[in-house]
């Protein structure tokens, strides 16, 4: 091979293609490891999903789907700019990889600060699970007052009392697995930090980018994890009165 | 071998000797197979030459299919013992057990209760309803081969069918904290005359349906649930192991867990037709007054018409071979 | 000196040790890591079993006997079992088997070292600090609330070390896939490399799962979350769910890498192909695969579903069969082999015969109707303890032997070798054969405090885990000891096939191979090299044959 003395050539590596196929296969066989790890999360949430699935309608219902949607933009936006990131690798342009993916980490910085927001009203709210957690239930006046009401005596429901317990659990796995996505949002604004530091040193060329080309798939898969917990954790169930 | 002291033993040891018989038989043979092998074949010059085997298909197949067959003979079997352990006849006599580090606390139909020690009667199938009240234990008895987690927040059942007088060790199998080996105790197998008498003994007493009839008014069960229309909550008169339609348009049968349930968290399964207007009862009833009101729940309730070939205590072996100091209630630790 | 330059005297500063990215290096690294927590399992083991001598526990107290059994438990399966194989033998041997200068990512390897060592770190302080007590299951809600001992810092250091075994699963699924010689095809692999890849598929797949289990577990215990607690509404018997989705394909993490290294021992002493090569390699992956969906037979008696329970029951029936005809297919090996007693083979020989009742017993344990009384008991401590100890143990220890002379460039005195092999193959029947017998009379594991009757299955048992542990002692010092007076190790001692042998020096150097291997013929090509020694030595010695 001609590009066997190549300086982006790792020792024990005998050609850049090999090379290369090898840390692509490692970062997909890395991302397998992450669904299971988030898997087990996500299996966990639909258990008691199905278990106190009023529980988790009315918990569902303190979070902003203002904030959450406006962080799922922003996310989607940086995987564009993570993408157009990669794409410059390819074409050999440094400060083009610097700019795009200085602008991920913006993006990553704002989902982040909107995620503090977050925390801190449930925070206020006493929302966080522990020994400072504090849900009322809210036993419904009308509920009373309706001794036989039947599912189309009104049009109007009450909101079915749920148990602090409960909510408490919904919560349990909203800053689980919230945390554990910005947890790995944090890792990867690490990542960039030292892959732009690597671009000043001018360590890539079109022949070699592996770093960014898997840094992107590793922030591809973040946000795909978000496109699964927006929904679940923001979504489902709001229509359930 | 252990004491078999149950119906279920019985069953459980002849299928113990069909798998002890086929794990002699191959690791005899393999064993044997390994030992002739190794020695005919063993190295006598640095010129051997062995032969080059690469493998047979045909004989791949057949120690894949045997195998297979054999052991899907002991999974049907064992599944089949373990539908009887799951079910239980229904003229069994309930027993409420309860759990908690670290001693068994169990009750019996006419209100005697006892402390890590079980009397039952000869003959006589008994179905015990346990929970725990704070950890996972499990109720295990070696004689009778049964054993079952005892869980916190459900229930969970098991039976057995006595079949001879004596002694025998229960034991907590599950792992349950610092003195989990010392939270154990007899089991006493004893006539059913002898029972009786056993029963008569120790002071004042309420069976645990009449404390739960009781509890039913004390704690003001009775003024929503009543069986006029149009009261506030379901009439509970014939609804144990009745099924029910829920608000959500699921159906479900009435057990001891969902009564249990509907106790502590109302609001999660309401009949149709009711509003979700009961308050929690967590915190106000303890385990064992739990159980007690279900105990009443069930006793209002008539049987369903399922009826059980098991109850024919006729054919039962019994066996009789140790007449025991009938332990009565003073020997209470 | 002229010295050949290998990988251990290459440098040989501390420094150079501990910044090594050299997957030989890394390996010796994991050997001493592990042997250290190997020997501190084994110390509480000698302990509570010399408690368990009587019946009342007179050496202990009940919470220093329940701290026991769980660093017993703790230390070996998490810190012992699941490192053991893949990360000494098979971190030395993958990349050179297969015919690489390195695994794929030499520096991830590195840092799973590290990361491991952490978790360890973690473990011994947790031990330090006053030890756990909820034995190495961690079942809630006893962990996440009853318990008042150092839960957080162990289910922390089981977490950490974790990620270890994800780091070398990755390396490894690469490195097979990536970096194999030309004309290493796959079907010309050893069945070491087998084995080592269905391994890496459970842990990247198996270990994230137990890593989440044990955060939820430990913040539920530091903040009270509710998810294990009934009280809360939370559901205890999640967590054995989520628990036995690993653990359950992490026994055979613990044991495939096992079946790996006998099929190399099997071959090589019988100086023969293994028989039925592909069904021996598609019965691993049969195994890692099924293996993910047998966890449910931890909890036929825990108020699981009854159809539930059909589907683990049958599923822990089927498993069953891929492993007998990889024994089946061992047996075979031997027929018109020319076999050799040397010390691995004594000790695979050992393993067929112990892995077989461990195995046969599984089934006692995967049918519902029997698993109801047994499980629990001692039946159970003895089935796994045929499969980890007499299994995994004894094939680690057969291929430790088997490698030795590679790894180091010395050889051990046989003599002694072998009769340890024995002396622990004794010690090991003796410790464990009267422990079924005392479940099936009924004693639940995990009692510090036991009935009268049980009391001469303990002593037995006792008197065998000393003969062990006698064994495992000679072993601690006549392997050292031939690390410095030994002889000196040709490169193919025994002979054996396989690039390891035959393409490089005893020890390998730094980057494996002088030049780099091309492979051309199939694995355990034994009948050829003994034709061409046949051939070879004929003119010379007519005498014979």
């Amino acid at each position: 091979m001609s590009n066997s003395h190549s300086p982006h050539l790792h020792h024990h590596f005998h050609s850049l293609e090999q090379q290369r196929q090898a840390s692509s296969l490692g970062m997909w066989v890395f991302i397998a490891q992450e669904i299971m790890f988030f898997g087990g999360l996500f299996c966990g949430y639909v258990v008691y999903r199905n278990m106190y699935p009023e529980a988790f309608a009315v918990a569902s219902h303190q979070l902003s789907i203002g904030w959450g949607g406006f962080n799922t933009v922003v996310l989607i936006f940086s995987s564009l700019t993570v993408a157009l990131a990669v794409r410059s690798a390819q074409l050999g342009k440094k400060n083009q990889i610097i700019g795009w993916l200085v602008a991920t980490i913006l993006l990553g910085v704002i989902f982040l600060g909107v995620k503090c927001i977050e925390y801190s009203a449930k925070w206020e709210h006493h929302l966080v699970p522990g020994i400072h957690f504090n849900y009322e239930p809210h036993y419904t006046d009308d509920a009373l007052h309706e001794s036989t009401g039947s599912e189309h005596g009104t049009d109007h429901h009450p909101a079915p009392a749920v148990y602090p317990g409960h909510v408490q659990i919904f919560f349990a796995f909203y800053f689980a697995m919230t945390g554990m996505h910005a947890l790995h949002m944090i890792i990867g604004i690490g990542l960039m930090i030292w892959i732009i530091w690597l671009a000043t040193k001018d360590r890539f060329a079109p022949e070699y980018y592996a770093p960014v080309e898997l840094f992107g798939l590793y922030w591809h898969f973040v946000d795909v994890i978000w496109i699964f917990l927006f929904p679940l954790l923001y979504l489902i169930g709001r229509h359930v009165t | 071998m252990p004491d078999a002291a149950s119906t279920f033993a019985t069953q459980v040891d002849i299928y113990y000797y069909f798998l002890i018989a086929v794990t002699l038989f191959f690791t005899f043979a393999i064993s044997a197979a390994l030992i002739f092998l190794a020695s005919k074949y063993r190295r006598r010059s640095q010129l051997d030459r062995p032969q080059e085997v690469h493998g047979n298909n045909m004989l791949e197949i057949t120690w894949t299919i045997i195998p297979l067959i054999l052991s899907l003979v002991m999974f049907f079997w064992g599944a089949h013992l373990y539908f009887i352990y799951a079910k239980s006849p229904s003229d069994a006599m309930e027993i409420l057990v309860t759990g908690k580090q670290w001693m068994w606390k169990i009750q019996h139909p006419n209100g005697n209760r006892e402390i890590n020690e079980l009397h039952v009667p000869l003959g006589q199938p008994i179905k015990l309803t346990m929970t725990s009240e704070d950890v996972i234990h499990s109720f295990f008895i070696p004689a009778f081969r049964i054993k079952t987690d005892v869980v916190p927040g459900r229930y969970t059942a098991t039976w057995f069918t006595p079949t001879k007088t004596g002694k025998y060790h229960l034991f907590c199998a599950e792992y349950c904290g610092t003195k989990h080996s010392e939270m154990t105790g007899s089991v006493y197998v004893v006539h059913p005359a002898d029972y009786e008498t056993w029963l008569s003994g120790g002071g004042k007493k309420e069976s645990p349906i009449d404390t739960g009839k009781r509890l039913f008014t004390e704690l003001g069960c009775v003024t929503c649930h009543h069986p006029n229309s149009g009261a506030r909550g379901p009439d509970l008169t014939d609804i144990f192991q009745h099924k029910q339609l829920l608000q959500n348009g699921k159906e479900i049968l009435v057990d001891e867990n969902y009564l249990r349930e509907s106790i502590l968290n109302p609001q999660k399964q309401i009949v149709l037709g009711y509003q979700p207007i009961m308050p929690t009862f967590k915190g106000i009833v303890s385990e064992t007054q739990l159980m007690q009101m279900i105990a009443y729940i069930k006793a209002i309730s008539q049987k369903p018409e399922i009826k059980d070939q098991e109850s024919d205590i006729s054919n039962l072996k019994i066996e009789d071979n140790q007449k025991l100091p009938l332990p009565l209630g003073e020997d209470k630790r | 000196m002229t010295e050949q330059k290998h990988y251990i005297n290459a440098e040989t500063t501390v420094k150079s040790w501990l910044l090594t990215v050299d997957h030989k290096r890394i390996a010796i690294l994991y050997l001493l890591s592990v042997v250290g927590f190997f020997i501190l399992g084994g110390t509480a083991a000698i302990l509570f079993r010399l408690d368990l001598m009587t019946p009342q526990g007179d050496l202990l107290a009940h919470e220093t006997y329940n701290k026991m059994f769980t660093m017993h438990g703790v230390m070996m399966v998490f810190f012992f079992l699941v490192p053991v194989v893949p990360a000494v033998l098979g971190n030395f041997l993958v990349p050179i088997m297969i015919g690489a200068r390195d695994v794929a990512f030499p520096r991830l390897n590195l840092a799973s070292w590290y990361i491991f060592i952490t978790g360890g770190l973690f473990a011994l302080a947790a031990l330090v600090l006053g030890g756990v007590d909820t034995g190495w299951t961690f079942y809630t809600p006893y962990s996440s609330t009853y318990a008042n001992s150092n839960v957080i810092l162990t289910g922390l250091g089981v977490f950490v070390a974790g990620f270890a075994s994800i780091l070398t699963g990755v390396n490894f699924i690469v490195t097979i896939h990536k970096m194999r010689a030309p004309g290493m095809t796959w079907f010309r692999l050893p069945l070491f490399i087998w084995a080592q890849y269905a391994t890496s598929i459970i842990m990247v797949l198996g270990t994230p799962v137990i890593a989440i289990t044990l955060l939820l577990l430990v913040l539920e215990r530091a903040f009270h979350i509710g998810i294990f607690d009934p009280a809360l509404g939370g559901d205890p018997v999640l967590f054995q769910h989520l628990f036995w989705f690993y653990s359950h394909p992490a026994v055979y993490i613990m044991i495939l890498p096992g079946f790996g290294i006998i099929s190399e021992l099997i071959a090589c002493f019988s100086r023969k192909n293994v028989f039925g090569y592909s069904f021996v390699a598609f019965s691993s992956l049969a195994i890692a695969i099924i293996g993910f969906f047998v966890w449910g037979h931890h909890m036929f008696i825990t108020s699981q579903s009854i159809y539930a329970g059909l589907i683990f029951s049958i599923l822990s029936f089927i498993i069953a069969v891929p492993t007998a005809v990889k024994i089946f297919n061992w047996t075979a090996t031997l027929y018109k082999g020319s076999v050799e007693f040397r010390t691995p083979m004594i000790y695979a020989l050992g393993f067929i015969g112990l892995f077989l009742v461990g195995g046969l017993t599984g089934l006692f344990l995967s049918s519902m109707g029997l698993d109801v009384h047994l499980h629990d008991t001692y039946f159970v401590v003895a089935h796994f303890h045929y499969v980890m100890v007499g299994g995994m143990v004894m094939a680690f220890l057969g291929g430790l032997h088997f490698w030795w002379p590679k790894m180091f460039g010395r050889t051990y005195n046989q003599g002694c070798a072998v009769f340890t092999a024995i002396v622990i193959f004794i010690g090991f029947n003796l410790t464990f054969f009267p422990q079924f017998i005392v479940g099936y009379l009924g004693m639940p594991r995990r009692y510090h405090v036991y009935p009268e009757e049980f009391q001469i299955f303990h002593i037995l048992s006792t008197g065998g885990a000393s003969v062990l542990g006698f064994g495992y002692l000679l072993m601690f010092c006549y392997l050292p000891y031939s690390l410095i007076k030994g002889k000196k190790a040709t490169a193919n001692p025994w002979p054996a096939t396989g690039l390891e042998w035959e393409q490089t020096t005893s020890p390998p150097p730094t980057l494996n191979f002088i030049h780099d291997p091309v492979v051309t013929e199939e694995a355990y090509a034994y009948a050829k090299k003994n034709e061409e020694f046949y051939r070879q030595a004929i003119p010379a010695e007519s005498k014979d044959v």
